[in-house]
């Protein structure tokens, strides 16, 4: 069975982000880039899976600029045994990353593809849903728990008022959640073994998508900002202003 | 051409959720002079049809009452919106979900069964096909123009005022689409059971992060003053990964966004991922012991001391 693992390359999490002076966009200049943290626990996952010797391949997939190599080689480095960048410089919303992922689906033909539940930078939650309906698939968002069985898949899934467990046939989607694993550090001797593992590039045009967005950014803007207040020097102090200034209580 | 707003029930009662997506759906109702339709799908959910009538604004529902609805699976709900938007008699621009689990599950499905794109956890509408959103956790604000004829979308509750859920007399129409159910198998849901208020509706939130130590001083230290308050409990994706209280209580970026009247932040250090899921409440006050925790730079109150003597007497002077 092959794995499938969609990667985004992100901000770092730690980065504060800042909007340009001229709201065109963020300020990405000199600032750290990542694999998204979701996805970092997607591919622990899957390459957990292939160590259970429940899965044969785990073939990880970043769709973006040139520069998404790197987060494909740290992926690599996690355990993942090949890579595919879908490069292109245009802009990728989740639906066109949908679209390319399930050309790679058509292609690869998966038996499972486990991607993050959202990308930390769009917070749009939508791709891995999009796949799978796009395949004709079955889904399992924000897993925190997932069990193989031959070619059914148990999943628990984090929900509003708790959880839930579902159960179907692959192939499906899957995306993980921050509870589903821990992820390993990539070990500089897998870090060296990550740099001869083969990468391939394809463009979107030989998947025949049509990846243009269909939603244009207006304008970016800094929420309002939220004051500090005061400092109250007790318990006291602290009902008082709540009772009085705030009337709260 | 309507709008579709997507009802989040239990197929017991209508969730509140549902109110504020009608206030989002009748901002862009009022620029487009649009009639504001109401999906319920779900099995013996009658009840919640005839809550969703009795919201004001709303001129109609559509009720898709089948066995196979009932376990809210993203593929059955998600072919149901589908067929109907497609099949029905009705033309919908929009189709708008809360931003609840149920929500982002499935409509993601919708717009990709549409070929559209989908909009998630908008906070406010510019005009009918432009809308603001949030990006890196809240930090970035941006304005979307979409060019798609159907516009899918979730809606953040706490961007809009909840509808009235009194008082409308809309018509309930049974559906003439008939959705796949192929579905995945549901195994079990264990909901947590709590007579607290639920985050999503609570006015006031005692939150706790890894300062609490351990899951006992959780609910020793901060049950009695939510109790006091009323208040529902929240707490920092460290206090649940910890094993002090369950996933649902995590608030923040990749947890529930809150605006509560009160937001009561206790041994927590105000990381922004946290900050996303909390800093439109009404009343910020955060107990730390440490001076410079980040959480103090958006508090309205701030008081510096060790969270167990200063919760405890809080408590008991209420
Ligand atoms: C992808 C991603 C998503 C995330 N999503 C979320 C999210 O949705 N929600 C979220 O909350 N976090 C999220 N985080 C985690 C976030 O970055 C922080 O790690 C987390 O919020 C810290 O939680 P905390 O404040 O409880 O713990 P800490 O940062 O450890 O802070 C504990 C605080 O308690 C104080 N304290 C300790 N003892 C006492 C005492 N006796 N009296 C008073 N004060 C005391 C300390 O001074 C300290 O400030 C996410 C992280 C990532 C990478
Ligand atoms: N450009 C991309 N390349 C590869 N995977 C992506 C890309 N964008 C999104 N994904 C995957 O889809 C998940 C959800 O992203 P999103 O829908 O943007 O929140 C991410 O965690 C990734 O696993």
């Amino acid at each position: 069975m092959k794995i499938v693992v969609p990667v985004k390359r992100v901000i770092d999490y730690n980065v504060k982000v800042r909007v340009k002076a001229d709201h065109s966009g963020v300020d990405v200049s000199n600032v750290k880039m990542s694999m998204n943290p979701f996805d970092e626990i997607a591919v622990e996952e899957a390459v957990r899976i292939k160590e259970a010797g429940n899965a044969d391949e785990v073939i990880v997939v970043s769709c973006g600029v040139a520069s998404c190599q790197e987060t494909l080689r740290s992926a690599l480095a996690l355990g993942a045994d090949r890579a595919i960048i879908v490069e292109t410089d245009v802009e990728l919303q989740p639906l066109a990353v949908a679209k390319l992922l399930a050309a790679i689906c058509h292609k690869e033909k998966p038996q499972l593809v486990i991607c993050g539940k959202q990308a930390i930078d769009d917070d749009a939650n939508q791709t891995g849903q999009m796949l799978a309906a796009l395949m004709g698939w079955g889904q399992a968002t924000c897993a925190s728990k997932i069990t193989l069985n031959e070619n059914v898949a148990t999943v628990t899934r984090e929900i509003d008022g708790g959880l839930e467990t579902l159960e179907f046939p692959l192939p499906a989607v899957i995306s993980a959640d921050l509870r589903l694993n821990a992820p390993r550090y990539a070990t500089l001797p897998n870090i060296m073994k990550a740099k001869k593992k083969p990468l391939e590039t394809i463009n979107p045009g030989a998947l025949g998508v049509d990846v243009a967005p269909r939603l244009r950014t207006l304008k970016f803007s800094e929420p309002p900002k939220r004051g500090a207040g005061i400092k109250v020097a007790d318990v006291a102090q602290l009902i008082d202003k709540l009772k009085h200034e705030a009337k709260v209580l | 051409m309507a709008i579709l707003v997507i009802a989040e029930h239990n197929n017991v009662s209508l969730h509140a959720s549902t109110l504020n997506t009608v206030s989002a759906a009748s901002r862009i109702a009022s620029l487009t002079s649009s009639e504001i339709h109401v999906l319920v799908g779900g099995a013996a959910c009658r009840a919640v049809a005839e809550a969703a009538a009795r919201i004001a604004g709303v001129a109609k529902v559509k009720l898709a009452d089948l066995p196979h609805l009932g376990d809210m699976t993203a593929e059955s709900h998600a072919a149901l919106i589908v067929a109907e938007v497609t099949n029905g008699t009705t033309a919908y621009s929009h189709i708008l979900s809360p931003a609840t689990s149920h929500g982002k599950n499935t409509l993601p499905r919708v717009a990709a069964l549409l070929d559209v794109a989908q909009i998630s956890e908008i906070i406010a509408v510019e005009d009918v096909d432009t809308f603001v959103r949030p990006f890196y956790a809240g930090n970035v604000l941006v304005t979307v123009k979409s060019s798609d004829v159907t516009k899918v979308i979730t809606v953040r509750t706490t961007g809009f005022d909840a509808a009235i859920s009194e008082g409308g007399t809309a018509v309930i129409e049974d559906t003439s689409a008939t959705p796949d159910a192929k579905q995945p198998r549901l195994i079990s849901r264990e909901l947590s059971k709590s007579t607290r208020p639920e985050l999503g509706a609570a006015k006031v939130i005692v939150s706790g992060g890894r300062g609490l130590g351990n899951g006992e001083n959780f609910q020793s230290v901060l049950g009695p003053l939510a109790d006091k308050l009323g208040a529902a409990l929240g707490a920092t994706r460290a206090a649940v990964d910890a094993g002090f209280v369950p996933n649902d209580y995590q608030v923040g970026q990749t947890g529930k966004i809150v605006a509560p009247q009160l937001y009561i932040a206790v041994g927590i250090s105000g990381a922004f991922q946290h900050l996303a899921g909390m800093k439109d409440s009404k009343v910020i006050v955060a107990i730390n012991k440490d001076p410079d925790a980040p959480i103090f730079q958006i508090a309205d109150y701030g008081l510096v001391a060790d969270l167990f003597t200063a919760v405890p007497e809080f408590t008991a002077a209420l």
